[in-house]
């Protein structure tokens, strides 16, 4: 017996971690009924995997049996590989016990698409049903809105997950096209937008009568797979943008791809998956979300690439020294907000320091702020008058410099987000 | 200068501010008693802890701070440290003899050394919520030895209440020798007769249920599954993962 669920966990996992997300936050849910688990409103990650990726949720597909063909999925139906399917009954107990342990915040349930769209759902519906409704479980569920699937199914089970989400894979319409001819990204906007209007309809009854429940309180996320297809950064970036916008998405995910068939639209395996890329994607993203930049700024007609050699903030402020020098003592937030090595916790406690006094160099350092990035870019009380101006290209080159040591001494994929 | 010994504990630290309060008499070094050193030229005042006096400043201090503040100022207690203390010595001082609103300052150094320690106790109670690992007994109880660097289950008994509230759960730190228990009603203080042989966070195989091996193999199991090597990055991994509380975790035993 207990081979036999192991053997599934591991073809089951296994399959499902190409799904980059695992974020728990945003649940709501809280343990009024005695009952298993409450959520944290920012989420836990529980541990993290060799690759440095949050785990925070069980991962797994329900089966990886499917009736598709998409060429740049491990589960495709031409694929030869091992096939399993657990039980109801197995999701759950597997889900309640690694929670008792805290190995986990919650399940994140997907799955291959068996006989039908609505056959698999209404699969996926019975886990979660069995886990709120008899377990009393009120952890973290991020439920796979599996496309095609029927509305009524879809709507019952938000009134159970915290999350859902479908995935547009390609960023570009031609893109799928070319790697999924069945599909299209109209049958993920469907759903998308379904669960949107419901989630803003319940609200809006949620205000008049109290006990109203609770709809995909954590909201809709996407992922998009980077580098599969030749699509530009801009062409990426705005995909995101037009989600996040239509459907007020929580989170767009990018995956870099990594190579899993001989299929020749696809780069051959062993190909290193784009992993700087996809980071700079990733620091393009929050600068969209919490820096108050417009994604026009940072990708246009005349830079439809992100730099590979330094971040996209960087990159915009050297492109745009006409903003700066920047007067940390004097300056707007949103201002302050836009110099490189200065992130959002230090751009506020400079706002709120500078009430007391002039700031001064060694201060701006114990706030936080990186200052070696951050001087070409600011003047506080105490900065030394500038002989000349440096050109972006100059300051690039020094700031390059300086970091070139730290480049060598480690990997390229860990830089970090500003 | 006038040393004030106190004994490390957050009522001591005060009932000092009090104390001081009521003398001003100026700059003065505060110490705790274990690690002073007598020094016959200088004078020494001991503080006697006074729970009155006590709470006369921690309900000051509630009057002119925010809620975020209070937290703080509870972290950088639990801190345990000198360095610490004096620097929330010397900000209660400050707050109550000036009228400005200098927790705002952060080019002081005791705010900044105040907000600083406290996102580190945080961070540290961040981690034992998420590294924190149950295992279950043959009696039921779910158990889990912590040896944090700050003395954080004061900080950590709401979450754990509210999150496993259907069953019993022991969360102890073995280095401070004391633990919580929650027994489905409420949770109490406890302390351990080591003896049992709960001496370190794994409990011995002759201790545990008799499902509790086949979860933590399928935990292990899991873990691997979800790696991709081609994406492989140990220093970001270890980063993540400070190979301190590597003993704690389950993966990685
Ligand atoms: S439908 Fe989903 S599971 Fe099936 S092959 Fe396509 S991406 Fe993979």
């Amino acid at each position: 017996m207990s081979d036999r669920i192991r053997e599934k966990l591991n073809i089951l996992a296994d399959a499902a971690k190409y799904d980059v997300s695992c974020s728990s936050s945003g649940g709501t849910r809280k343990n009024t009924n005695k009952g298993l688990g409450d959520s944290h409103s920012s989420g836990i990650c529980h541990t993290y995997t060799e690759d440095g990726r949050c785990v925070s949720l069980l991962k797994i597909l329900l089966t990886n049996h499917c009736i598709f063909d998409c060429a740049y999925c491990v589960s495709r139906k031409s694929n030869d590989i091992q096939r399993a399917a657990f039980t109801v009954e197995e999701v759950v107990s597997l889900t309640m016990n690694f929670y008792r342990r805290n190995y986990i915040e919650g399940l994140f349930l997907s799955s291959g698409i068996f006989k039908n769209a609505d056959f698999t759902m209404e699969r996926l519906l019975r886990v979660v049903k069995k886990l709120r409704l008899e377990e009393r479980f009120n952890g973290y569920i991020h439920l796979k809105t599996i496309p095609g699937a029927s509305e009524e199914l879809i709507k019952e089970a938000g009134l159970y997950a915290d999350r859902m989400s479908i995935n547009l894979e390609m960023p570009t319409e031609a893109g799928l096209r070319l790697l999924a001819p069945e599909k299209t990204h109209q049958e993920v906007i469907t759903p998308l937008d379904y669960v949107q209007k419901q989630i803003v309809q319940f609200k809006e009854e949620r205000k008049l009568i109290r006990n109203v429940p609770k709809f995909v309180p954590a909201g809709q996320s996407t992922q998009m797979v980077i580098g599969a297809t030749p699509e530009t950064d801009k062409e990426i970036m705005q995909t995101a943008h037009r989600f996040y916008q239509d459907f007020s998405l929580k989170r767009v995910y990018y995956s870099g791809y990594i190579p899993i068939s001989h299929d020749q639209r696809l780069p051959v395996i062993g190909t290193q998956p784009p992993l700087i890329r996809e980071n700079r994607l990733y620091q393009t993203d929050w600068l969209m979300r919490f820096y108050g930049f417009h994604v026009n700024e940072i990708l246009n007609d005349s830079n439809p690439h992100l730099d590979i050699d330094i971040d996209p903030k960087l990159s915009w402020a050297l492109r745009n020294m006409q903003y700066f020098p920047v007067d940390i003592n004097t300056a707007a937030y949103k201002m302050i907000l836009r110099v490189p090595g200065i992130g959002v916790g230090s751009a506020k406690k400079i706002v709120q320091a500078r009430q007391f006094g002039r700031l001064r160099i060694d201060q701006l350092k114990k706030i936080g702020v990186a200052y070696n990035r951050a001087r070409h870019f600011i003047q506080c009380a105490d900065s030394p008058i500038q002989l000349r101006d440096y050109q972006g290209f100059q300051i690039k080159a020094f700031i390059l410099a300086e970091s070139q040591s730290k480049y060598l001494k480690h990997d390229l994929n860990q830089i970090k987000l500003f | 200068m006038q040393i004030y010994l106190f004994d490390g504990t957050t009522e001591g630290l005060l009932t000092a501010v009090f104390e001081w309060f009521e003398r001003k008499p100026g700059k003065i070094s505060l110490q705790t008693k274990d690690k002073h050193q007598p020094d016959a030229f200088y004078d020494v005042m001991f503080i006697h802890n006074d729970s009155q006096k006590a709470s006369r400043v921690w309900k000051g201090l509630v009057q002119k701070l925010s809620k975020d503040w209070i937290r703080r100022l509870h972290c950088c207690c639990l801190a345990e440290n000198e360095e610490t203390w004096i620097a929330l010595f010397q900000f209660c001082c400050n707050l109550f003899t000036t009228p400005a609103a200098i927790q705002y300052n952060y080019g002081d150094p005791n705010v900044l050394l105040l907000s600083q320690t406290a996102k580190k106790v945080e961070r540290e109670k961040h981690r034992m919520e998420a590294f924190i690992r149950f295992q279950e007994t043959a009696d039921g109880i779910y158990y889990c030895g912590i040896d944090p660097d700050f003395n954080v289950i004061p900080l950590l008994q709401r979450h754990f209440q509210n999150r496993y509230a259907d069953q019993q759960w022991i969360i102890y730190d073995l280095k401070r020798k004391y633990g919580i228990f929650y027994n489905k009603q409420d949770v109490q203080e406890i302390q351990l007769d080591l003896k049992m042989g709960l001496r370190s966070s794994i409990l011995p195989a002759t201790q545990q249920s008799a499902q509790e091996s086949l979860y933590s193999l399928l935990w292990q199991d899991y873990f691997k599954s979800t790696n991709i090597p081609a994406r492989k990055n140990t220093a970001l991994h270890i980063r993540h993962v400070p190979k301190r509380y590597w003993k704690y975790l389950t993966e990685k035993q």
